[in-house]
C-alpha cells in the first residue's frame, strides 16, 4: 500500500512472525491441499449461520478457511480477532453442503479448535464448567441425571417455569444460565433391558445407543425408539458398557478423552454381530461415523468398521422399509433440518419420509430449515450470544409456519429449540421424528 | 500481533467508529486480510477498513468522510466477482453491503420488489415462493451472490437466453453519488421518459456510485416447462444441435452445452446420472403454456435426432422447486467448482461469439489446446455464444502456466475476431481492463472516460475499474480467473 500514507490511513503491519498455535501440530493433522480445494469461490457464504448474522467474511466459511491458510502460510498468528472468528464457528457444516468444490472444512477447522485449546492463552482454555461438563459429567449418564436433581426438583414443584418468567435466571453469570434454561421437564431415565425381542417376524438385529445426554433429557425418545425398531421386527441390544460418543469433547478440543471413549464404545457393541448401530441424535451417530479417521492410524480400520455399522434411526428404518403405522396422529409439524443429520450425515429425505408415512399428519416446509438453531454442542455455553441469535431466529420461522410440533433428529437442537419456545411462553412441543412414529403405531396421540 | 486491543488513533477509522459502532468498523490488519481479493484470486489489495453500513444514510456519511479525507472507496457485496469487481485498487475504505439485507417491498401484482443491495438473489427467489411470480437473472452463483452485485456486472445465467439479464429486470435504483448525494433513478413503473440512465448504471460495476436499493421487475412463473437432456457422440454435433433448435425458431428458456471433460467431474461430484462416455449433453428447456411444450418438445427431439443426438431425460415440470428439476441445474450451476475436483489449478474464461461461430470456435479451441498442451474443458451457455472453457494447468508448473495463459489469450483474441467480446456476464473488473483497448477504439474509450468522469470526477469510487482510466494497466503473469461462473 505505497499510498497509505497520503490517505491518512496507516499502512499494512510486516507480517507476523509469532503464529500463536504450534504450527507443526497442525501440519500433522492438516494435508495442505486441503486449503488448496478452496478455490475462493465464495458460494459457501450465503448458507452459513454466522456469515448470514453478521455480514462479516471472517466469520465465513471462506474467510475462516482463509484465516486458517494465512496462519499455516506465516502471515497471520492466532492473536485475539483470529481465535474470536474461528472460535464462533458453529461446526456445523453448511459449508460442506453447499461447497461444489468438495471442501472438507471439517477437516480443517477441527484440528485448529483443538490446537486452540491446548495453546489457549492464561484464561482463555476450557472453562472451569466446560471441564466439568466434558470431563466428569457427560462420559456418564448416571452423572447426567444425578447432576440434573435439584433442577428435577425445581421442575417438580412447577417453580422452574416461575423462575424463568421471573427473570431470576438473569442474575446467573450467561454460561450458567443457559445451562439451567436448557433442561426440559424431565421424564423417568428409560431403564431399558438388555435385549429387547422384535415384534413379528423378526428381520434385523440392531444395538441401541442411548447417548448420555439423550437418555436422561429424553427418555421417552430412548423408549420410542426401541418400540418403533421391535414394531419394526428388529430385536434390540441395549449393549451395556457403552459410553458418550465423545462429540462434545472432540469438538471442544479434547482429543484424548474422545478417543478413550470411542475405544469404549466398540468394546460394548460386539458390532460385527450386529446389522446397524441405530443411533437417535444426530450429533453422535456423525461422531461415530468419524471414528474411522480420526482415531490413530492403527485402530482406524476397526474404527472405520465400526462407523461402517451406524446408521441413524432415520436412514436404518428408510432403508428397511418401515411399516406403515395404524393410527392417525392428526397434527400440522414443521420439521427441523439438524446440522449433524442433513450436512454431516447427508440425510434430509428419510425422516421426512418416516412423517409422510403417518397417517393425519400435515408436514410444512420450515424456512432456512438448514441453517443451524445455535445448539451446536457445547456452543451454546461458549458462544452464548451468537447462540441466542440463531436460536431467536429459528423460533421465529418456525412460529411462522403454523405448526405447534417440530420434529428434529438431535437433541441438542431438541433442548435449544424448545427452550426458546419456552422463553417465549409458545406451546411448542420438540419431539423426535419417532417420538410422532411412535404415537402413530401405539394410537395415543 | 500489534496493538489490536487499543482504540485506534487514526482519524478516518475513529470517525467511522462514531458513525456505525465498533462492530460496523474493521481496521485490524488480522481482519482485514481475508478482504484482498473476491472470487478471483490472482491480484489482491488489502483495503485499510472495512465498513458495514446498515442504511443508505449511513453509506452517504461514509462517502462524505471518505471524501473528506481523499480516500477511495468501494463497495463489496458476497465477493464473488469473478473479475476482481472488489479489489480496493489503492487501498482505502471498503463498504459491505451485506447488513443492507432486507427486502423492503414486494408487489406481486405489478410485479415489481425492492430490495436493499446486500440481499441475496436467492432469498429474494425464497420470498417469491407461491407468489406467481419470479426474479429471472439466476446466474450460478445465485445462492451466494447479491443482487447489489448483480447490477454492478449485470449479471447473467442460463435463463437469460428467453428471460434476458440483470438490466432487463431492473425498474429503477437508489444510487449514492461518489460526492455523497442520494439520488433515485428510474422507479417502479416501466420505461420512464427521459435519459435511460438505468440502463447506463446497470453493469458500471460500481464506478458511478454505490447501489444501496434496486428495484426489479418480476416475471409471471410460467405455467409449466420440459427439461431435456440431449446427449451427443461429439462436441460439434451438440453446437450443430443448438443452431438447428434456434434456426427452427424455438426460444428455449435455456440451452446449457456441458462437454466430456466436465461431464466427469460434474458426475464425480453430484452422481446426476450424466452418461459419462458422451461428447457432449445439452441441457434444453422449455417453459410457457402448458399445452404447448409437448410440441416444442417434441420438435426439439427431433432436431437432436438429426444431428446424432438422443434425449437421455425429460423432466415435465410445474415448478422450478421440483426435486429432479432442482437436481439438474444444481449441477449445471455448480459445475465449475466440480472441476476443482479433477485438476489442482484452473481459469475459467468469459467469452462471446455470435452463436453461429460455436462451431468455429470449438474447433479453434481444441487445436489451442493440442498446440498449447493445456486441456480445455467447456461448460456455456450455447443459445447466446457465451462460451466458458475452462483451462486446466497445475499452477506448480511455471511453463504449464506460461502455456495456459498462452491458451487463454488466443481464445479471447479469437472471439474479439469473430465480432465477440472478452466478457459474457462477469464484467471487466481489474482482470480484463488491459483488454478494453483491444476491444474498443481510442475514440470509443475516450468517450466512455468522458461519462465516467462526469459522474466519478475524483476517481475515489472504484477507482480503476471497468475502463482504463489515469492508465492503470495491469501486467498479468498468470491466467484469469479460477474459480465458477
Ligand atoms: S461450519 Fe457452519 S458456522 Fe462454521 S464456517 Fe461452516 S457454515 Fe459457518
Ligand atoms: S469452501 Fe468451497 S464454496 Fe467456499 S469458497 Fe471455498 S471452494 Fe468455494
Amino acid at each position: 500500500m505505497e499510498k497509505a500514507e497520503h490517505m491518512n490511513v496507516r499502512p499494512i503491519d510486516p507480517p507476523v512472525a509469532e503464529p500463536g498455535v504450534d504450527l507443526a501440530w497442525l501440519a500433522d493433522r492438516i494435508a495442505y491441499p486441503l486449503f488448496q480445494q478452496c478455490i475462493h469461490c465464495g458460494l459457501c457464504t450465503a448458507s452459513c449461520p454466522t456469515y448470514v448474522e453478521t455480514g462479516d467474511e471472517n466469520n465465513g466459511p471462506r474467510g475462516r478457511i482463509y484465516l486458517m491458510r494465512s496462519v499455516v502460510d506465516g502471515r497471520l498468528g492466532v492473536g485475539p480477532e483470529v481465535r474470536k472468528h474461528l472460535e464462533l464457528c458453529l461446526d456445523c457444516r453448511a459449508c460442506e453442503t453447499a461447497c461444489p468444490s468438495g471442501v472438507q472444512y471439517g477437516k480443517l477447522i477441527e484440528p485448529f479448535k483443538i490446537e486452540m485449546v491446548r495453546d489457549a492463552p492464561a484464561g482463555k482454555g476450557l472453562s472451569l464448567i466446560q471441564k466439568v461438563v466434558l470431563h466428569h459429567l457427560f462420559p456418564y449418564a448416571g452423572r447426567v441425571r444425578a447432576a440434573l436433581l435439584p433442577v428435577r426438583g425445581l421442575q417438580k414443584l412447577g417453580l422452574m417455569k416461575l423462575v424463568e418468567r421471573s427473570g431470576l435466571l438473569k442474575l446467573l453469570p450467561p454460561t450458567l444460565r443457559n445451562m439451567a434454561a436448557m433442561v426440559p421437564t424431565l421424564q423417568p431415565a428409560s431403564n431399558l433391558p438388555e435385549i429387547l425381542p422384535a415384534i413379528g417376524p423378526k428381520r434385523a438385529r440392531v444395538g441401541l445407543f442411548l447417548g448420555c445426554v439423550t437418555d436422561v433429557m429424553t427418555p421417552q425418545t430412548t423408549g420410542a425408539t426401541a418400540r418403533v425398531l421391535r414394531r419394526n421386527g428388529c430385536e434390540v441390544v441395549v449393549a451395556r458398557g457403552q459410553a458418550c460418543c465423545g462429540a462434545i469433547h472432540y469438538h471442544s478440543g479434547a482429543e484424548a478423552p474422545a478417543l478413550e471413549l470411542a475405544r469404549q464404545n466398540m468394546n460394548a457393541f460386539d458390532f460385527e454381530n450386529l446389522d446397524a448401530i441405530v443411533v437417535n441424535a444426530a450429533g453422535c451417530g456423525a461422531m461415530f461415523k468419524d471414528y474411522g479417521h480420526i482415531l490413530p492410524p492403527e485402530e482406524r480400520e476397526r474404527g472405520a468398521r465400526f462407523a461402517a455399522k451406524v446408521k441413524d434411526v432415520s436412514e436404518f428404518l428408510a432403508a428397511l422399509g418401515p411399516i406403515p403405522p395404524a393410527h392417525a396422529v392428526p397434527m400440522k409439524v414443521t420439521y427441523h433440518d439438524a446440522c449433524h443429520l442433513c450436512h454431516a450425515q447427508q440425510i434430509r429425505s428419510q425422516p421426512r419420509q418416516l412423517l409422510a408415512m403417518i397417517p393425519g399428519l400435515e408436514l410444512v416446509p420450515l424456512a432456512e430449515g438448514e441453517l443451524c438453531c445455535g445448539a451446536a454442542g457445547t456452543y451454546n455455553l461458549t458462544e452464548p450470544e451468537m447462540s441466542q441469535r440463531l436460536g431467536r431466529r429459528k423460533l421465529a420461522n418456525i412460529e411462522a409456519t403454523g405448526a405447534t410440533i417440530v420434529a428434529s433428529g438431535n437433541i441438542g437442537c431438541t433442548l435449544q429449540i424448545a427452550r426458546q419456545a419456552r422463553e417465549k411462553g409458545l406451546p411448542i412441543e420438540v419431539v423426535h421424528p419417532v417420538d410422532l412414529l411412535d404415537r402413530a403405531y401405539e394410537g395415543e396421540s | 500481533m500489534t496493538a489490536t486491543a487499543a482504540p485506534t488513533t487514526i482519524p478516518l477509522v475513529r470517525e467511522l467508529a462514531a458513525l456505525l459502532g465498533e462492530d460496523g468498523v474493521l481496521h485490524r490488519r488480522d481482519e482485514l486480510v481475508v478482504y484482498e481479493c473476491d472470487g478471483y484470486v490472482i491480484e489482491k489489495a488489502v483495503p485499510d477498513v472495512v465498513v458495514f453500513p446498515t442504511s443508505t444514510e449511513q453509506v452517504v456519511e461514509v462517502v462524505k468522510l471518505c471524501n473528506q479525507h481523499d480516500v477511495p472507496f468501494v463497495p463489496r457485496g458476497a465477493g464473488t466477482s469473478l473479475a476482481g469487481g472488489t479489489l480496493p485498487i489503492g487501498g482505502g475504505v471498503m463498504i459491505s453491503l451485506t447488513r443492507m439485507k432486507r427486502i423492503v417491498e414486494i408487489n406481486a401484482r405489478d410485479r415489481y420488489a425492492i430490495v436493499e443491495a446486500g440481499v441475496v438473489n436467492v432469498w429474494l427467489t425464497r420470498a417469491l415462493a407461491g407468489t406467481g411470480v419470479h426474479f429471472a437473472p439466476d446466474p450460478s452463483s445465485q445462492t451466494a451472490c447479491t443482487i447489489g452485485g448483480n447490477v454492478a456486472t449485470n449479471a447473467g445465467g442460463p435463463h437469460t437466453l428467453k428471460y434476458g439479464v440483470t438490466i432487463n429486470h431492473v425498474r429503477g435504483v437508489e444510487l449514492v453519488t461518489p460526492e455523497g448525494e442520494v439520488v433515485q433513478i428510474g422507479g417502479v413503473v416501466e420505461d420512464q421518459p427521459g435519459f435511460d440512465l438505468t440502463g447506463l448504471l446497470v453493469g458500471s460495476e460500481g464506478t458511478f456510485g454505490i447501489v444501496t436499493k434496486v428495484i426489479v421487475g418480476l416475471c409471471r412463473d410460467p405455467e409449466a416447462g420440459r427439461t431435456l437432456l440431449a446427449v451427443f457422440p461429439t462436441v460439434e454435433d451438440s453446437v450443430e444441435a443448438v443452431s438447428g433448435i434456434v434456426a427452427a425458431g424455438i426460444v428455449p428458456a435455456a440451452l446449457e452445452m456441458i462437454d466430456n471433460l466436465m461431464i466427469r467431474a460434474v458426475e464425480a461430484a453430484f452422481h446426476f446420472g450424466f452418461p459419462v462416455e458422451a461428447g457432449a449433453v445439452l441441457i434444453i428447456e422449455v417453459d410457457g403454456v402448458d399445452a404447448a411444450l409437448d410440441h416444442e418438445a417434441q420438435a426439439i427431439s427431433e432436431i437432436v435426432q438429426a444431428h446424432g443426438g438422443t434425449i437421455d431425460k425429460a423432466i415435465g415440470w410445474r415448478t422450478r422447486e421440483e426435486p429432479e428439476y432442482k437436481a439438474i441445474w444444481k449441477a449445471r450451476k455448480m459445475a465449475f467448482g466440480a472441476i476443482g475436483r479433477v485438476s489442482p489449478t484452473f481459469c475459467t474464461q468469459d467469452g462471446v461469439v455470435p452463436r453461429t461461430a460455436l462451431p468455429h470456435i470449438l474447433r479453434f479451441m481444441e487445436g489451442v489446446s493440442e498446440r498449447t498442451n493445456i486441456r480445455i474443458a467447456n461448460v456455456f451457455h450455447a443459445g447466446d455464444g457465451n462460451l466458458h472453457p475452462i483451462i486446466l494447468f497445475d499452477e506448480q508448473d511455471p511453463d504449464q502456466v506460461k502455456r495456459a495463459l498462452q491458451a487463454s489469450h488466443e481464445i479471447l483474441d479469437e472471439c474479439i475476431r469473430l465480432g465477440g467480446s472478452v466478457t459474457g456476464e462477469h464484467g471487466i473488473g481489474v482482470e480484463k481492463l488491459a483488454m478494453m483497448p483491444k476491444l474498443f477504439t481510442p475514440d470509443d474509450l475516450a468517450a466512455m472516460t468522458a461519462v465516467h468522469d462526469a459522474l466519478n470526477p475524483d476517481n475515489r469510487c472504484s477507482p480503476a475499474k471497468k475502463i482504463p482510466v489515469g492508465g492503470h494497466c495491469i501486467e498479468r503473469t498468470s491466467p484469469g480467473r479460477r474459480a465458477p461462473a
